[in-house]
């Protein structure tokens, strides 16, 4: 994930122009380097079982690659490296691919279904309120160090949790509000928690709460990120930061989760996980065969690859989608009529073509379609730029001379905030601002780098905030819109909070994606979040890489992947 | 070769050192941005810290203290050697720097044995020859090498003899067959800049007085070309060399993310990116120190190349 690029014209420019603009500084070290830090919301890729054959355009569809065979090193390019090799302190995508391959975790989610399914857990419940979450394990699980994958070793692992530092925000989300873990026998435990914590569940099935050997949990945050044992279907055999990160098949392993397509060992001997920054080298190696596949596949990259016979599949991320959100404490954000003119004013279609890669889908409320408790709505959620006008008339808003709209004398000019975190941010709010321009709003864009976006929140310092944010469960909604919470987009209070409070405890399936399916619905109906495209990034496969198997977060798993010739 | 004149020098090298500190330091902590907000995003999605946890950060880090403090703790470690330790990965800056090192070191070597034996050819045969139009087009060589964006020939080169011909690896191997590309695409700027500064010098000397002495005295030649005046008009080139060594360690950062390799050019891209204040001002200081160690040892081998430069500790 590979943020921060300069602008660009298109899509297509923006790999050499990043090389350019670290040319173009001063030939002298720091002030040559504006570079891609390893990004926050870089948040990419990949591709069900589902989309992949609704996608299989390669020229190897299903059946024609034969019968998977054992054996093989899968070499796999990704764009950047995040300095750290514990799935429990990663987030960028680019380091989760090669992690999530060496820890196993209680559950596993279903990316078709969005249904939580047995992993190392057999089963589980909770009381009523969902502080107390019970989990039977399977017998026979062993971490690579030899060391059994008990009730011990999972108390071991969530009690270390709330001690991880700053790379640790992901698991210590997951077990907000953690009271302990009681063991009741090798197999059974008990996760209690201070608040109801219905979210916490999907989050066992995450690589962030995957399962490491009590030895490895109990080192210091350093430590673990040299390198972590974990029961995986992979070990980690080598980790070079910014470099190479090798797993090993794990011999032995016959605790798969039950969505892996068969039981025991996974068919790849060995993986490599490649840090290859520039786009141009990862996708040229890719057609020359040096590599068997690619994170990270840029429009421009699209017509060559598959020429190439790379099969090129993708999946839209869970979680919010890439939008607009208004801060409420400001004049603009807080008028309706500006939010609803900003939402109806925006040809996602026109976008979506236009920009990004060719499987990318328009949003269609609040959260992504891939992910649980999806609500859609397109009727509130579309292009109209009739209600748009409307709107801004029946408000007060008359077009100017200049053909920007006014209001008693101000202008509405809407300073949108944004970052570049992935190639197409730019080139798409370029288009937006061009398409509100149309209805008289005139868009201005800030940019600022990835680092200062959570200054910017923290201190309220925007009207507008362009962004994503992934995570495959409806809970991702209260973490940015309950006024309850860090609220940075200071909405104010509202029947929206009871709808996101009353999920998060909800212990009922149906009960749950109610009140997901109102919040849904509260946040396009008042348009307070904008939704716009659905993230979707792009693998690309070569032809002897088969059946590389995306979990439900849009990351793959490696178990079933194999390769021919 | 005098003792005053050493320290003198010596006296200088320091300032630059400090000079190349402050002034990173300045402008690092002045960024906009939040180095611990940073650090906390963790590249991920999700939950964020709350303000009372980042606050806690960074009094962790020193980051709380007023910047003039900050300054004065930080410049005094760094001189007993202490040059703390990442934001992002909690190594130590020392450390990082030494294992990205080697792997820069090899290919900046071999990037400037192209430079230095490609550019000295160059300018030979451009003032050997005696025609007129070769002259011309040799010289002119130079001048199109340094317009080359870096970037741009290490892309046509992977292009060319990794994807079209397959005849050296992209990515991966570190064998030495990796090492050629991306010392030809370190070496062309760098030797091109060798051969215009040569040349020159070359055709200057080889009018000089004592070459014609040489040929009337029967000299052949090609030593004359390559005994006599060579070697005297060598000094200017060496000149540059400072200045090549730091267009090498520049030329890394290009080098290393259009190659894959690991080394000081990736490690600077990436720290920069997050902001990992520690890590880049180490690497500043090791640039200014680079620099400055390779002109002192350009200027105390003048007078071992030519007897008629003495040094002394009179510095005009």
């Amino acid at each position: 994930m590979s943020p921060a690029r300069p602008a660009a014209a298109g899509a297509s420019a923006n790999r050499p122009s990043r090389l350019r603009r670290l040319l173009t500084g001063r030939p002298q070290l720091p002030g040559a380097l504006r570079g891609l830090p390893a990004g926050r919301g870089a948040v990419l890729l990949a591709a069900t079982a589902l989309t992949l054959t609704a996608c299989g355009s390669g020229p190897e569809a299903a059946g024609a690659a034969g019968e998977p065979q054992p054996g093989g090193t899968l070499v796999f390019a990704v764009s950047s490296d995040q300095g750290c090799a514990d799935p429990q302190q990663v987030g960028s995508n680019d380091s989760i691919y090669s992690l999530r391959q060496v820890v196993d975790s209680l559950t596993d989610q279903d990316p078709e279904t969005g249904e939580i399914v047995p992993w190392l857990a057999t089963e589980w419940s909770s009381n009523d309120d969902a502080t107390a979450w019970t989990f039977t394990l399977r017998e026979g699980a062993t971490f690579s160090d030899g060391t059994p994958v008990d009730a011990a070793a999972v108390k071991a692992n969530f009690d270390r949790v709330p001690d991880i530092g700053a790379r640790g925000t992901l698991p210590k989300g997951y077990l907000a509000g953690y009271a302990g873990t009681d063991v009741t026998s090798p197999t059974e435990f008990t996760v209690r928690f201070e608040q109801p914590n219905v979210q916490f569940l999907q989050g066992t099935s995450t690589h962030s709460l995957g399962l490491l050997s009590p030895a490895s949990a109990a080192g210091t945050d350093e430590e673990r990120c040299a390198g972590v044992i974990g029961s995986g279907p992979f070990t980690l055999e080598s980790y070079v930061k910014d470099d190479i990160t090798v797993l090993a098949k794990r011999t032995g392993y016959d605790w798969g989760s039950s969505l892996f397509t068969r039981p025991g060992e996974a068919y790849l001997d060995r993986a490599e996980f490649r840090v290859v920054p520039e786009s141009g080298v990862r996708s040229g190696s890719l057609q020359s065969g040096e590599i068997d596949a690619i994170a990270s596949v840029g429009q421009q990259d699209e017509a060559p690859l598959t020429a190439a016979g790379v099969e090129l599949v993708a999946r839209p991320n869970p979680g919010i989608p890439f939008g607009i959100t208004f801060n409420h404490e400001t004049p603009l954000g807080a008028d309706p009529a500006v939010r609803e003119a900003v939402s109806r004013g925006i040809d996602r279609d026109e976008l979506v073509t236009t920009v990004y890669p060719s499987q990318t889908v328009k949003a269609t409320s609040s959260l992504s379609s891939t992910t649980p408790g999806y609500a859609d709505q397109s009727a509130l959620v579309d292009y109209d730029p009739a209600a748009a006008t409307a709107a801004l008339d029946a408000a007060g808003w008359v077009p100017g001379p200049d053909g920007i709209r006014a209001k008693d004398g101000r202008p509405l000019t809407l300073p949108l905030t944004f970052a570049q975190n992935i190639a197409t941010a730019k080139p798409s709010l370029e288009l937006i601002q061009q398409q509100l321009r149309r209805i008289g709003i005139d868009l201005q864009l800030r940019e600022v780098q990835i680092s200062e976006t959570p200054v910017v929140q923290q201190d309220g310092d925007f009207v507008a905030l362009w962004g994503n944010l992934t995570r495959a469960d409806p809970d991702i909604l209260r973490s940015q819109y309950w006024t309850g919470g860090n609220n940075y987009y200071r909405f104010p209070p509202s029947p929206l909070d009871d709808a996101l409070a009353g999920q998060a405890a909800a212990t009922d399936e149906a009960q749950r994606a109610e009140l997901a399916g109102t919040a849904q619905r509260l946040l396009a109906e008042g348009n307070h979040n904008v939704p716009v495209v659905e993230l979707t990034t792009v693998l690309g496969v070569g032809p002897t890489a088969h059946d590389v198997a995306f979990d439900a977060s849009s990351r793959i798993q490696l178990h079933d992947t194999w390769k021919s010739g | 070769m005098t003792v005053p004149y050493l320290l003198r020098r010596l006296g200088l090298a320091v300032v630059v050192l400090w000079a190349a500190w402050t002034v990173s330091f300045v402008v690092l902590y002045l960024l906009p941005g939040d180095p611990v907000a940073t650090m906390a995003a963790g590249g991920g999605d999700g939950e964020q810290l709350s303000p009372a946890e980042l606050d806690e950060l960074r009094a962790r880090y020193g980051l709380d203290q007023p910047l003039i403090v900050q300054y004065v703790t930080k410049l005094l470690a760094a001189v007993q050697g202490d040059l703390g330790t990442s934001f992002a990965t909690g190594q130590g800056v020392r450390s990082a720097i030494a294992e990205a090192l080697p792997p820069t070191l090899q290919m900046a070597g071999a990037g400037l044995l192209v430079a230095i034996v490609g550019g000295t050819a160059l300018a030979v045969a451009a003032t050997w020859t005696r025609r007129p139009w070769l002259r011309q087009v040799l010289a002119g060589l130079p001048s199109l090498a340094v317009s080359l964006p870096v970037f741009w020939v290490g892309l046509m080169l992977v292009q060319l003899f990794s994807f079209r011909l397959g005849w050296l690896p992209s990515v991966g191997d570190r064998g030495f067959a990796a090492l050629v590309l991306p010392a030809i695409t370190l070496g062309l700027p760098t030797g091109a800049l060798i051969a215009q500064v040569l040349a020159k010098s070359l055709s200057q000397t080889l009018e000089a007085s004592f070459v014609t002495t040489a040929r009337a005295k029967g000299v052949g030649p090609a030593a004359v070309h390559l005994r006599h005046a060579l070697g005297n008009a060598v000094i200017p080139a060496l000149t540059v060399l400072g200045y090549v060594v730091g267009n090498v360690l520049a030329g890394s950062v290009v080098v290393e993310t259009v190659f894959t390799r690991p080394g000081l050019g990736r490690l600077t891209v990436a720290s920069v990116g997050v902001q990992d204040i520690p890590v880049v001002q180490g690497v500043v200081l090791f640039a200014a120190l680079a620099f400055v160690v390779v002109n002192l040892i350009v200027d105390l081998a003048y007078p071992l190349l030519d007897p008629r430069v003495a040094v002394t500790g009179v510095v005009r």
